[in-house]
């Protein structure tokens, strides 16, 4: 338990609270309130990861969510195993366990480094350029092998055992970033009192404050004046503080993603809290005070492990206490670069040189570093360095005036901090579809206008000063909240500088054989870069493609100023001229649990069960999910197959009776006194004459002539019908007959009720249903004179109100008794019971199906698939040709709807008599026709007949009721072909004798 | 005449319980849309008891009744307690001859109570409106989502709201609510 | 998700509505007396505007009311909203 990379005291971590974790297999130790960077940094480890591409060696770059290189996988167990996460952003705890990535079969020793090696030969654009001959190789040799080596942690195998929750909030301003811009947002905005929510990705708030020793603010230590200013914010009720909580994306009228990690920094999470919390938050205003990112140097050899920000060095120097190196060079393009280089200095560390890429820089941090004894040399810049596993030395030289570099000389160091200047994090603004306006003073871009209600304080607008920053904060807080209130704070602190470089770092090297990377995630380098341009790439949307530059996890957080430079420079243009790429979420990677939530397993969506569920269950049957509902699909017995139990049900409903759960048919109650007209405008059938007490079959039209849905409507009083829809149509019939009623008759004098759910519908159907029923029902003569076919009744039912329509889907007398659902089962289990004697047998969807079948009933969406018009389905007897129109009828006239060769319906019989079509097999008339064949039509629906004893099917096929008795074709796979003879689709019973019984 | 057998409702009448929140099943009884212009609602404020509400979103309450405003000629007509064809013959009866829509639907959904200090915070765990008081006062009532399922969100007071919820989509609705109250010991 | 303002319930968020597809395309009054050309037209030919325009909404999961909303396709702002057979109002052009 060596500290032999700890400060002696100080920093944000609690050195009473030891915690052990282990990193590719080796136990190490850290702190309470190290992240595991820090504490890696603390124990010495540098080499952390290797690179995606060349597998290069790399180390730890940033100290936040900006990270391109430490990526880690973080095991929990078998089942928990999240990868590539940033090592800078993971806070460890007690027993954590992490691994390294994209390395085999070790870290230190990588067999996917020969990458490094041949890198002359895997340029931008390799994987274009390489993989495009022999053709047939793609699919077969190269997508494999470019598979299995690419990607970069590997996902868990088992399913995600963790709970996701989601939150939606609703506040008058919603600030993002708790640094000093933030806070003082925050604070402002909640004096108006409204509420406020604060977030920020990281574990503790406070931002770039944190870590700052040298600050006062108020005239008090900076870290004095945010524990103060977040206790204030605490003890407000309409405040939230959503620390470890990530704004990931900002989507129109200001409605934001916010990921909150509630327990992945726990060694045993409660159970009953999710891992992550995904908030949806709608903001009246949005304060973004996202801070800046610092911009990494581009030289050659710039990615060894111990090269790193100087912004990161100093916070894990300040804050984590964690010393990452013992002798560091500063490459600096600004000021801040010193405050880092002071840190470690008093920390210890040895500042073997300060290379200024400035001329002639001056100033407070300067003169401080001056006076520390630290050796700046100005005009001086990096032109390579050494260290395979870790960095050895770095080449300074100098840069004259003119670019000319020479008087180079080695540095032996362990540490080299690069500070490039500024990029403010500027993505959710650019994602709320704000414009971004270069600012050359900056040499960085900034927000602009902003059209919606979003205001950006601080780092995130490029305002770097500490007391700048905190009243821009709060002026943009105060109105956010709708007030104008301004705070000049009283700020100690060294004035900001706006250096900064894009572009590469000036070298005496051979262009060609050295690599300066500027995305270190994707390893894609300034002469990748360069090589496109040469290459005609001009959009930087493509150059970013070509070259993967900006692609990889870390969405070129780092690499996207960087590249616009070294494009500006390459292009002759400007910066602006050059443009920028589109920042789109998530900001930082977030997991699919997030998005989730708790729609999963039984969950996903709501399962509909229907009144008589439990009985079905109890019965052992079968279910199929039709929309979201669960369906009796058949009802084996002692080890039957489908095939047998259906068998077995048709029979039983041909030669006594079944019993059929209905209740999922869409049930529509049309209520008012143009309720008839109503329905002679929606449906192609005349209604007008339809008595009360008496049914019809209902064909609904889009207006484009085709057929949407049908069902039974029966008419229960003149101004009342009950109309009933296909299972899956019930929604949208009811949205098209709303839609139609709303907008284009608003005078008519009808309303719409869904009434699907109000009704449980029980059929009873075959020769033995009268008798099964009869005894059981009160008020309704069942008689085949009283009752008659498509008719209906109102009585009771086991001593429960009824509806009861004398209906058949089967070809048998039948019955569809509708009682209240809370009795379904009740009155379900009294039939079946009353049933007994007569041999009562339960039948599910399936063997309705076949029944229908041989009936030739259509089911639509089965035999229709939205391009079927009446005609087509043989249907044109439903038609109420009087009727001077109907939703459809003026598009049934088209030409093309009138085509004799329209596809229509038929029936087929193998002409084996033994063959089983498959549904949507293709028909033709001659199968030895060359490829590809000239096709008729297709099979709909196709079943053994149980009452036949044959196979029959249903087909759509073109001018198909001229061709009754042709023998055609089915091609099947292999070269086979099934020959069929064309008949009317009606197979059982044409004369309808049995339903009329 | 044959015993009427008793109502099996869609959900079990237990009770889920936990720090500051409680859900529960609401009493059944009698439900009705009704639907109709301004002269069938003037007569149905009499009939029914309670006022409809003209004014969107509200719901008013007499004598154990209730009326939801839905949309602006639809109504959701609550009696817990009573019988659904005397409470609709009554009601037909004091509605003689002027247009309107009276659906029973008293088997068609199910209702539950969620009451408690973290109501609100349960809720949001699924619906997208703002609950805060200020937005979503007392007596507020409209249709609505929670997680995948439509409901009908009906604040009846500071801490408790009425949720109606189609029959079949009760199990789920349950669940999910069940779920957002994990984490306070459900 | 847009904020959509019902006329009816007011402002409300987009999962409760559905689309309604180009707003004032009325149902001819006498299909029949359309030339086949015509009620192609009427069926199938629909803008495609990028910038402001007039689209219907239902708010079905709320008051089920069909209503017709203004909003510019490029940036999602809404300009305003107004009933079903209402005029466009000249402030929403």
């Amino acid at each position: 338990m060596s500290d032999a990379f700890r400060t002696a005291s100080g920093g944000r971590i609690d050195r009473a609270r030891r915690l052990a974790f282990t990193f590719d297999g080796r136990a190490l130790t850290g702190f309470a309130g190290d992240t595991l960077a820090s504490a890696l940094i603390a124990n010495g480890v540098h080499l952390v990861g290797r690179s995606f591409k060349y597998h290069r060696p790399r180390g730890i770059m940033s100290a936040g969510s900006d990270e391109p290189n430490a990526l880690v996988t973080v095991i929990r167990d078998r089942a928990r195993q999240a990868p590539n996460l940033r090592a800078t952003q993971v806070e460890i705890y007690e027993g954590l366990t992490a691994i390294s990535q994209n390395r085999w079969p070790s870290l230190d020793f990588d067999i996917g480094g020969i990458n490094d090696r041949v890198s002359p030969l895997l340029p931008a654009g390799f994987y274009y350029k390489t993989f495009m001959w022999p053709r047939g190789f793609w699919e077969k040799v190269y997508e494999p092998r470019i598979r299995a080596a690419a990607g970069l942690g590997r996902v868990p195998e088992g399913p995600d055992p963790d709970r996701y929750l989601q939150r939606n909030a609703h506040c008058e301003v919603l600030v993002i970033g708790s640094g000093p811009a933030g806070l003082a947002a925050a604070l402002a905005a909640a004096e108006s009192g409204g509420r406020v929510i604060l977030c920020d990705e990281q574990n503790e708030m406070g931002g770039s404050l944190i870590a700052d020793h040298t600050s006062s603010i108020a005239g008090k230590p900076a870290a004095v004046w945010v524990a103060e200013t977040l206790a204030q914010l605490t003890a407000m009720p309409r405040v939230t503080l959503l620390p470890r909580t990530t704004a990931f994306g900002y989507y129109p009228h200001n409605h934001l993603g916010l990921v909150e990690r509630v327990t992945d920094h726990l060694a045993t999470p409660d159970p009953g809290q999710p891992r992550e919390r995904l908030w949806q938050v709608r903001a009246k205003e949005v304060v973004l005070a996202s801070g800046a990112i610092e911009r990494p140097l581009t030289f050659p050899d710039n990615d060894r492990p111990g090269i790193m920000l100087a912004d990161a060095a100093h916070a894990y120097v300040t804050r984590y206490g964690a010393i990452p190196g013992g002798r560091a060079v500063l490459a600096t393009a600004n000021d801040s670069g010193y405050r880092a280089a002071l840190a470690l200095h008093e920390a210890g560390v040895e500042i073997a040189a300060v290379a200024d890429l400035r001329q002639a820089p001056s100033g407070d941090w300067l003169d401080a570093a001056r006076r520390a004894g630290l050796l700046v040399e100005t005009g001086a810049t990096v032109t390579g360095t050494t260290g395979r596993m870790r960095l050895a030395s770095v080449s300074l030289a100098r840069v004259d005036g003119e670019g000319g570099v020479g008087g180079t000389r080695e540095i032996g160091c362990d540490l080299l901090l690069m500070a490039g200047g500024w990029t403010p994090s500027v993505h959710l603004f650019s994602q709320s579809l704000g414009k971004l306006r270069f600012d050359e003073t900056l040499q960085a871009y900034v927000p602009g206008a902003a059209p919606q209600r979003i205001r950006v304080a601080g780092a995130a607008a490029g305002i770097y000063d500490l007391g700048s920053a905190l009243d821009s904060g709060f002026s943009a807080g105060a109105a956010a909240a709708g007030g104008d209130g301004k705070r000049n704070f009283v700020v100690v602190a060294a004035a900001a500088d706006t250096g900064s470089v894009l572009g590469s770092l000036p070298h005496d090297r051979d262009p060609t054989k050295v690599r300066a990377f500027v995305d270190f995630q994707n390893d894609s380098t300034a002469k990748d870069l360069k090589l496109a341009v040469r290459e005609g790439f001009r959009s930087v949307e493509h150059v970013k493609r070509y070259t993967t530059t900006g692609m990889a996890t870390d969405q070129g957080k780092t690499s996207n100023m960087p590249m616009l430079g070294i494009l500006s420079e390459a292009q002759g243009k400007t910066i602006p001229e050059v443009g920028f790429t589109t920042f789109r979420p998530p900001y930082t990677p977030t997991t699919f649990g997030n998005f989730a939530g708790t729609a999963r397993g039984e969950q996903f969506d709501p399962v509909r069960r229907t009144p008589t569920h439990a009985w079905a269950v109890s019965q052992g049957a079968v279910f199929e999910d039709v929309g979201l509902w669960k369906r009796a699909r058949y009802f084996p017995q002692r080890g039957e197959d489908m095939h047998a139990a259906v068998l077995r049900e048709c029979r039983a409903v041909r030669a006594g009776v079944g019993i059929f759960d209905g209740s999922t048919l869409g049930k529509i109650e049309v209520v008012g006194p143009d309720a008839a007209e109503f329905m002679n405008r929606m449906y192609v059938n005349p209604w007008t004459k339809l008595g009360t007490g008496r049914c019809r079959y209902g064909i609904m039209l889009r207006e484009d002539g085709f057929v949407m849905d049908d069902g039974v409507v029966g008419r229960l009083a003149p101004d009342r019908f009950h109309v009933t829809t296909t299972t899956g149509g019930a929604a949208a019939v009811l949205n098209m007959m709303e839609d139609y009623l709303q907008t284009e008759w608003p005078d008519l004098r009808v309303w719409l009720t869904s009434a699907t759910e109000q009704w449980a519908v029980i059929a009873v159907q075959g020769p033995a249903a009268r008798a099964v029923l009869e005894p059981l029902v009160e008020g309704i003569d069942l008689s085949a004179v009283a009752l008659p076919h498509m008719a209906l009744a109102e009585g009771t039912i086991c001593g429960v109100p009824t509806r009861l329509f004398r209906v058949s889907f089967t070809g048998e007398l039948g019955f569809e008794i509708n009682v209240p659902s809370d009795y379904g089962q009740a009155v379900w289990e009294a039939v079946y019971a009353a049933g007994i004697p007569h041999g009562i047998t339960p039948y599910g969807t399936e063997s309705m199906h076949v029944l229908r079948a041989e009936k030739g009933f259509i089911i639509v969406g089965q035999e229709t698939d939205g391009t079927v018009t009446p005609d087509d389905a043989g249907l044109t007897w439903a038609v109420g040709k009087a009727k001077p129109d109907f939703v459809g009828k003026r598009s049934l006239s088209r030409s093309g709807m009138m085509d004799a060769n329209r596809k229509q319906l038929v029936g087929l019989m193998s002409a084996d008599n033994v063959t089983v079509l498959e549904e949507g097999v293709q028909i033709v008339a001659d199968p030895n026709q060359p490829v590809p064949m000239s096709v008729l039509g297709h099979v709909t629906s196709s079943y053994l007949s149980p009452s036949l004893g044959h196979p029959i099917a249903l087909a759509l096929l073109a001018g198909g009721r001229a061709r009754h008795g042709e023998t055609l074709h089915v091609p099947m796979p292999g070269g086979r072909s099934i020959a069929v003879q064309v008949v009317p689709p009606v197979f059982y019973d044409p004369e309808g004798t049995r339903l009329n019984g | 005449m044959v015993e009427r057998p008793a109502r099996l409702p869609a959900l079990p009448a237990s009770v889920i319980g936990a720090d500051g929140v409680t859900l529960s099943p609401a009493p059944d009884g009698a439900r009705f849309v009704f639907r109709g212009p301004e002269g069938a609602a003037q007569a149905a404020d009499e009939a029914w008891g309670t006022p409809l509400s003209r004014v969107a979103c509200r719901a008013t309450m007499a004598m154990g009744r209730a009326a939801l405003w839905l949309g602006p000629d639809e109504w959701l007509l609550l009696a817990p307690g009573e019988e659904p064809e005397t409470v609709a013959a009554q009601l037909a009866a004091r509605l003689p001859g002027i247009g309107h829509a009276l659906v029973d639907v008293s088997h068609r959904q199910t209702a539950l109570i969620l009451s408690g200090v973290l109501a609100e915070t349960v809720l949001a765990g699924g619906n997208p409106l703002d609950l805060d008081i200020g937005a979503f006062p007392v007596g507020m009532c409209t249709r609505t989502l929670l997680g995948k399922s439509e409901i009908v969100l009906w604040r009846t007071g500071r801490e408790t709201f009425h949720i109606e919820v189609w029959r079949s989509f009760a199990p789920y609705v349950c669940e999910f609510l069940r779920e957002h109250m994990r984490e306070f010991g459900g | 998700m847009l904020l959509i303002p019902c006329p009816y319930c007011g402002e409300r968020p987009e999962l409760e509505f559905r689309y309604g597809g180009q707003a004032h395309i009325a149902r001819p009054e006498n299909p029949a007396a359309l030339s086949e050309e015509d009620w192609a037209g009427f069926l199938y030919m629909r803008d495609n505007e990028k910038g402001v325009h007039a689209e219907r909404w239902r708010h079905v999961h709320g008051c089920a009311r069909f209503f017709n909303v203004v909003r510019d396709t490029t940036t999602d702002r809404i300009l305003g909203s107004y009933k079903a057979g209402e005029t466009r109002p000249e402030t929403l052009r």
